[in-house]
């Protein structure tokens, strides 16, 4: 099935099986790699992506329901809260292994947009769903305070 | 004393005996002729002469430096997240002078020689040893390249070397010379390697003991890091395996006919450890995993249950073990102890779980091969290599990249993620790179878990509350037998990793033993993060508290009185006492514990706030931390390995659990083992101790000691003893 799907801000023309999920298409079709896979079933969140602006797990999202819409990837993140993100991320030296972390920021990234100073209870909620086996999860909450305060 | 042999992975940072080294060499490689020959040649700590590649300064095998400035170090070890790059980089540049922004790092090729671990013999890294056992010797790489570089400015600039400073990548003069590193790289390596460059002093130390930013934040923040996952070639196939539904079980006979129509499906092909698919797409090769039929013969499975296995190691409780550690009367002490108090304790599996699962590439024409990974023990794994292809060192190499995790997963005797990798690669035999994942239902199903262990201490109190006996039984599976390390880490019947927290009990308790009776079972088992204290810390720590509490005694206090020749013990407890504010009041329905704990050379103290959830499990909310590691060559790395080593540890502690039925893994994925989140990481502290000792590790220390401060917090806040893991399985309440 072909389809088109604008990608970090460019027109894709991308041609998949429908029900191919979107990680897949992104990952060996567009070799947008920065997204990953950890489990295949929207418990980890090592592949949120946005769509259409809104963080979303793309192992969950098949091909077909893509088609006219904006992916964003880590890859393609731009703007001033992600920026403020990114930076926070860099000044407190969050990752450890960074697999997970592509997926943090997007999540991280898609909060801020929603809700520009969250509370450490709406940061619970919109990143527990984003595992962390090395536990980042203390230098994830204070950089995205960091990245609200400074964006 | 047993031999630093006996904890290849879980030992405190010392030299390896020549004579053990060589056995170890032998075992581990026997999968190459080459690999023991070159092992046998007495190792410098410097190898070789300056290599003048172009206009590139590259005095030894840790860095080099190119004239456009760029000094690159050589990474020896796998940096799997604990910041191995960063901390090899930063000695590096500490020694060199060279500037935080024009360090960049490559991985090291396998070369058992020129990499090994000193604290291993061969490369690879683990045991926190990553730093420790690199401190000198990358420090004298960097300091043997600014001899160099100082020498040569002298000698073009007509000046005493004695009056050239180096600072941040400059080199300078009084009379107003000046030059980068990367303009005098060239003219360097002309000049003589010093034998021994002089190391800077302490008190001049510019990087070391300050923050180094992470050299990999950059490209992991931006997605740009690469890990085996994201390798991408073209023509590349990828390769998923129907694994066994058991332990033991073999492939009988399979139907990959529905497979095989799925498109993009290239080959279907059964190798020694379950059914391969080769596709053209991860998708296709997942859908046709899925899609095998397989009938597996289970016959020599292994079909006992956790329930099983831990009602049969129950049993062995009341019978004595083969002997860990023995001193005083035991049996005359507690036939005159005032009070004897016993406690059991249980241990279920555990899966490492490591974001990225196991995953492995390779490219293979015949004659030789290119193989990526997240190599943690690359001397076994390149060697497994060698002997899976039939190739020689030379016609493989091993590139080592990025891992997502391994916590131990990755360090394994037999490199079974890199011997699938082969076989598969042979077995198809066409010249095309192919990638091996693994799902995470492989991954959680797939064994190599830390072992279940049931541990009994049996404790004698005298009148005045003193601890004057201490049993300590401890029932389980071995790590190392029946893999090569065997031979070198069990010693009369001990596997080191299995008491190791237990025989080294730092409290002075005048009669003692610590037993151990070893488990056979058809569950692979692995170190996972800590190894041995992942137990031993929440049994000899938590009974430790409910000695005090038999005695009426504050637990700090109970624990300095036993530490009195423990200083380094002492002083973690102490700062962690003074820091978290030990005995002020706290809010009704929050409790505090403490618990102390040395691994791999590092002294760890907790002190922590819990309260209880409606449901009756613990919340954790505060956990100050203080370890002492020796010299914190980054302080800011160290707090980050404390921080997430108790978010790991908090998880495996409040629900970390794998069970068997039936021989079956109960659990599949992030639902069925559930791991820590966002909203259950406590607010961390971290309190690092002055220190001028050598360093020591900190990847691992920080793990096991927050999961005893929890149940001693509930001990002395609800008066239920914590017995078995995970605490979701026991209900706390306060008891009336």
């Amino acid at each position: 099935m072909a389809m088109t799907v604008t990608i970090n801000g460019k027109k894709t023309s991308v041609d998949a099986d429908p029900e191919t999920p979107l990680l897949w298409v992104l990952r060996d079709e567009l070799k947008l790699t920065g997204t990953k896979f950890g489990c295949g079933a929207a418990l980890c969140g090592a592949c949120t992506v946005h769509l259409d602006g809104e963080a979303v797990r793309s192992c969950q999202i098949q091909a077909r329901d893509c088609d006219g819409r904006e992916v964003t990837t880590i890859e393609g993140l731009s703007g001033d809260v992600a920026k403020a993100v990114q930076n926070a991320w860099l000044k407190l030296d969050v990752v450890q292994c960074g697999y997970c972390q592509p997926g943090q920021i997007m999540s991280a990234v898609g909060l801020l947009n929603q809700i520009p100073k969250p509370t450490d209870d709406d940061i619970n909620k919109a990143m527990d769903g984003n595992v962390c086996r090395c536990a980042t999860y203390h230098r994830i909450r204070a950089a995205i305070h960091e990245a609200a305060n400074s964006a | 004393m047993t031999q630093p042999l006996t904890k290849i992975f879980a030992m405190p940072p010392v030299k390896m005996p020549d004579a053990s080294r060589r056995s170890f060499l032998k075992i581990s490689g026997g999968v190459g002729a080459g690999l023991i020959l070159g092992l046998a040649a007495p190792v410098a700590n410097l190898g070789g002469a300056a290599v003048a590649k172009g206009a590139e300064l590259a005095p030894n095998p840790f860095l080099k430096i190119s004239p456009d400035n760029v000094v690159t170090v050589i990474i020896k070890h796998l940096d799997k997240g604990q910041g191995a790059a960063t901390g090899l980089a930063t000695l590096v540049a500490e020694e060199l002078d060279a500037s935080h922004e024009q360090i960049k790092t490559e991985f090291a090729p396998a070369d058992p020689v020129k990499y090994k671990n000193s604290a291993f013999g061969v490369q690879g890294v683990g045991g926190s040893t990553g730093l420790s056992n690199s401190y000198e010797q990358y420090r004298s790489a960097g300091a043997a390249a600014r001899a160099m570089i100082v020498a040569a400015a002298a000698r073009s600039w007509g000046v005493k070397a004695a009056e050239i400073t180096v600072k941040g990548g400059v080199v300078s003069h009084a009379s107003g010379k000046s030059a980068t590193l990367g303009e005098l790289a060239e003219k360097a390596a002309a000049e003589a390697v010093p034998d021994k460059p002089v190391l800077k002093d302490a008190k001049d130390f510019v990087y070391i003991g300050k923050k180094f930013a992470r050299v990999d934040s950059p490209s992991k923040v931006n997605g740009t890091a690469t890990y085996t996952f994201d390798h991408q070639f073209d023509g590349m196939l990828v390769a998923t395996i129907a694994r066994p539904p058991m332990f033991g079980a073999k492939v009988a006979s399979f139907d990959a006919s529905d497979a095989e129509k799925i498109k993009g499906v290239v080959k279907v092909l059964q190798v020694p450890q379950g059914i391969a698919v080769l596709a053209e797409t991860t998708w296709a090769a997942l859908q046709a995993q899925r899609a095998l039929k397989v009938t597996w013969d289970e016959s020599a499975a292994e079909k006992r249950g956790s329930d099983e296995l831990v009602a049969e190691y129950k049993a062995l409780l009341d019978k004595p073990g083969a002997v860990a550690k023995e001193t005083g009367k035991l049996d005359e002490a507690f036939k005159s102890a005032a009070k004897v108090i016993e406690a059991d304790f249980e241990f279920p599996y555990l899966a490492h779980a490591p974001m990225e699962p196991m995953d492995c590439v390779i490219q293979f024409d015949g004659s030789k091969a290119d193989i990526w990974t997240g190599s943690q023990l690359q001397t076994v794994d390149h060697g497994t290599a060698c002997a899976t292809l039939g190739l020689k060192p030379e016609s493989v190499n091993l590139h080592t990249v990025w891992a997502g995790g391994s916590f131990g997963r990755r360090a394994i005797a037999d490199a079974h993620y890199v011997k699938e990798a082969c076989d598969i690669a042979k077995s198809y035999g066409k010249a095309v790179p192919i990638k091996v994942i693994w799902t995470r239902e492989d991954d959680i199903k797939g064994g190599w878990y830390r072992p279940i262990y049931v541990h009994r201490i049996k404790a004698g109190l005298d009148a005045q509350g003193n601890v004057v006996a201490w049993l300590h039984r401890i029932v389980g599976q071995s790590i190392a037998a029946g893999t090569p390390f065997e031979a070198v880490m069990v010693k009369d019947g001990v596997d080191g990793t299995s008491v190791e927290g237990a025989n080294n009990l730092p409290y002075a308790i005048p009669n003692m033993r610590v037993d151990l009776h070893t488990t056979k079972g058809g569950v692979p088992v692995l170190w996972w993060r800590s190894v041995g204290s992942t137990h031993t810390a929440q049994s000899t720590e938590h009974m430790i508290d409910i000695l005090a509490k038999e005695a009426g005694k504050d637990p700090v206090e109970f624990r300095l009185a036993l530490l009195k020749d423990k200083p380094r013990h002492v002083g973690a407890l102490k700062l962690a006492v003074e820091k978290s504010g030990w005995g002020s009041p706290l809010p009704e329905g929050m409790y505090r514990g403490v618990a102390v704990h040395e691994s791999f050379a590092s002294y760890v103290a907790n002190v922590v706030e819990v309260s209880l959830n409606d449901d009756g499990t613990p919340k954790v909310h505060r956990v100050v931390c203080t370890i002492d590691c020796g010299v914190a060559v980054n302080p800011d790395v160290v707090a980050a390995q404390m921080e997430g080593g108790i978010g790991y540890g908090l998880g495996a502690a409040l629900k970390g659990a794998i069970t068997l039925k039936g021989g079956t893994v109960e659990q599949g994925n992030f639902d069925g083992y559930d791991v820590l989140r966002m909203s259950e990481m406590p607010k961390v502290e971290v309190y690092i101790v002055p220190s001028t000792e050598a360093p020591t590790g900190v990847g691992e220390p920080g793990t096991p000691v927050v999961g005893p401060a929890v149940a001693n917090a509930l001990l002395w806040g609800t008066g239920v003893r914590t017995t078995v893991l995970p605490m979701n399985k026991q209900k706390y309440k306060v008891q009336s």
